[in-house]
């Protein structure tokens, strides 16, 4: 099977939808010229009407998605980074998720919001921060954050063809990652974790670059003897809570590990969750490792720092045993 | 008025819609005096000339978005009055199946994208339907109606710029009714026609008499001709006036204080669309005086008729809050 970085598997699934479906088409800040390497390459075969450069103009290219949407085209508005959708807000939060249900199921909105997200470049608080807690909080919008070059073709495809609204982030710091990408044509469901290791110890649940965060600390772990289960959600809304709560059954021990600040993490969401619903299997406390609850810094030691790192994981698993 | 030159059956059609419009929101107006209506109304009066004069340039695949004032534009496009009045009802039958309200009616089937409750929230939207139009090759066009409050958000400038950028078949109906809520709207700007605007984006800017029903026709039609024709945008700005409150039962927000002039209303009353339109049509024998006031009736008849509709029709099953989630 060829092995191919995260980002080129991302524009493969472009390309393969584009090809597929002539009402798929992508528009955004040089999305021509391919400023991220996701897509470069797509004008040359698609043109100018399918590869639509814009004015650095967020809400009205993300509101301009939506109006294409329910006019029976399938946008992927490429916004860049998670940060700049905070720009598009009100066309987000207010439109695109409520209009199907606003409107008494009249319209279907067929869109991807493709941005990357989190930290990794040390390029501070206005590029850095990862933006998917804000969204799993609003209703009727799907929220996807692969940890491999596998998921991330697999999900998109997937993304392009879901009739509803799909923000898609992509990990800054998993751009370069290598993995094995099938060349025969495949699909991935929204809302399926995928179990990366098994274990009866511990339950770690974590999405896109804590996924790697969280099988390190796995393997320091399993040098103390413990063996731990490593979920990868890949999605966050929906997210895979069966995965979850039968892992949490068998093991007694939930640690949430996400790259979001503290408060109304997505980590808060999950640990509520198995708090809520699997309290009679839990053995101690659920624990969350996030982000220090303080802006992106700059440099890197910092940057470094603020970040869930495999330490703090190892750590808050010792939490749970004691 | 002098519009000798626009067809007479196009004039009926126009005045029919100003007077469905009319007979419409003042009935609405009464439900919610008498506290039959739950939440928010903004109506239409004093404002139908802008809708019924552009919509009467449009054909049925022609799209439009609309505001937190959308009654009118919907009515304009060819809404059935039943469903828009168990949908302000809150009632099952409505539009939305009593999941939208008065700032949320939309009708995809007649080109009714959407009424939208965020000031300057459609704009953007709007740019869509016309990028959408464009990427098909369909001749079809995008009609954005937004306020003068709307002018002073940053979506307007995006949209313009963005439309004006990818030279989009998109026409910005500016309904400029001198106020944002309760803020003149010369006091939220330092210019006095927002028209002007058009220029710092490379489009037509034009103002237009908003009171005048076939003006407005006249105006579209030239803009729909150059969008269709590849023309790209055009911003019009309509000169109107918001007869009635902000939103139904503003003295219970403003607390006794006012902010129009007895004699700003009085000479908004002189420039009433639905008169001056009423005014026309007689004097150019149109239709004789008999079958006006018959038509007057048969509209009045069928709103009677849609809040009978709407009053007997069931509320929303609880049941239905589950439904027209993810497809």
């Amino acid at each position: 099977m060829p092995r191919k970085t995260y980002v080129a598997a991302i524009q493969e699934a472009l390309a393969e939808e584009m090809r597929r479906d002539e009402r798929v088409f992508l528009i955004g800040e040089d999305v021509r010229i391919g400023v991220f390497p996701s897509t470069r390459g797509l004008h040359a075969e698609f043109g100018d009407r399918r590869v639509i450069d814009t004015p650095i103009s967020e809400l009205a290219v993300a509101g301009a998605g939506i109006g294409a949407a329910v006019t029976g085209l399938r946008p992927i508005v490429d916004l860049m980074f998670g940060t700049f959708l905070y720009l598009a807000f009100d066309q987000i939060a207010n439109q695109a998720g409520a209009m199907r249900y606003m409107y008494g199921g009249q319209t279907k909105v067929p869109l991807v919001f493709m941005v990357q997200s989190g930290a990794g470049s040390s390029a501070g608080h206005h590029h850095s921060q990862a933006v998917h807690q804000f969204f799993m909080n609003m209703p009727q919008i799907k929220v996807i954050l692969p940890s491999t070059p596998y998921d991330g073709k697999g999900l998109l495809k997937s993304a392009i063809r879901d009739d509803n609204p799909v923000i898609f982030l992509h990990s800054l710091s998993l751009g370069g990652k290598r993995g094995e990408v099938p060349s025969d044509e495949y699909l991935l469901p929204i809302g399926v974790a995928d179990v990366k290791r098994s274990g009866s110890d511990v339950t770690i649940c974590a999405v896109g670059p804590t996924v790697y965060t969280a099988l390190e600390a796995a393997e320091k772990l399993a040098t103390e003897g413990l063996e731990a289960e490593v979920i990868d959600l890949r999605s966050l809304s929906p997210w895979d809570k069966r995965t979850v709560l039968e892992s949490v059954a068998k093991t007694g021990r939930f640690v949430a590990v996400d790259e979001s600040f503290p408060t109304c993490s997505a980590a808060s969401e999950w640990a509520a969750t198995v708090a809520e619903e699997a309290f009679p299997d839990l053995k101690a406390p659920v624990q969350r490792v996030t982000n220090a609850d303080v802006p992106m810094p700059f440099s890197p030691v910092l940057e470094k720092a603020v970040l869930p790192s495999a330490a703090d994981v190892v750590a808050a698993v010792h939490r749970t045993l004691t | 008025m002098h519009h000798q030159d626009i067809a007479l059956e196009v004039v009926l059609d126009i005045y029919t819609r100003v007077l469905r419009i009319r007979r419409f929101e003042e009935e609405v107006g009464r439900l919610f005096r008498q506290g039959q209506l739950p939440g928010f109304v903004h109506l239409y009066i004093g404002e139908e000339a802008v809708a019924a004069g552009v919509c009467a340039a449009l054909t049925d695949d022609d799209t439009i978005i609309s505001t937190h004032r959308g009654h009118g534009h919907v009515i304009a496009k060819g809404g059935d009055l039943n469903r828009m009045m168990a949908e302000l009802f809150g009632k099952a039958t409505g539009y939305c199946k009593g999941k939208g309200g008065s700032m949320h009616i939309a009708d995809f089937d007649i080109g009714m994208l959407g009424a939208i409750g965020i000031v300057g929230g459609g704009m953007p939207i709007a740019v869509g339907a016309g990028l959408s139009a464009w990427y098909t090759d369909s001749d079809r066009v995008s009609v954005c109606f937004f306020g003068d409050g709307a002018a002073n958000e940053g979506s307007f400038h995006e949209s313009l710029n963005l439309a004006s950028t990818l030279r989009l078949p998109v026409i910005f109906v500016c309904e400029n009714n001198q106020y944002g809520e309760f803020t003149p709207a010369l006091q939220a700007m330092n210019i006095s026609d927002i028209a002007d605007r058009g220029a710092g984006y490379g489009i037509p800017g034009l103002v237009a008499d908003g009171t005048d029903a076939l003006e407005m026709y006249r105006v579209a039609k030239a803009a729909v001709t150059r969008a269709r024709d590849g023309g790209g945008p055009t911003l019009i700005e309509a000169k109107t006036h918001r007869r009635g409150s902000h939103a139904e039962g503003e003295e219970a927000f403003l607390g006794g204080q006012t902010y129009r002039s007895d004699e700003e209303m009085a000479a908004a009353r002189t420039k009433d669309p639905l008169l001056l339109l009423h005014s026309y049509v007689s004097e150019n024998d149109i239709l004789p005086a008999a079958q006006l006031e018959t038509l007057d009736a048969e509209i009045t008849q069928s709103v009677a008729e849609a809040v009978d509709a709407a009053r007997d029709s069931p509320a929303p099953e609880i049941e239905s809050l589950f439904e027209d989630l993810w497809v």
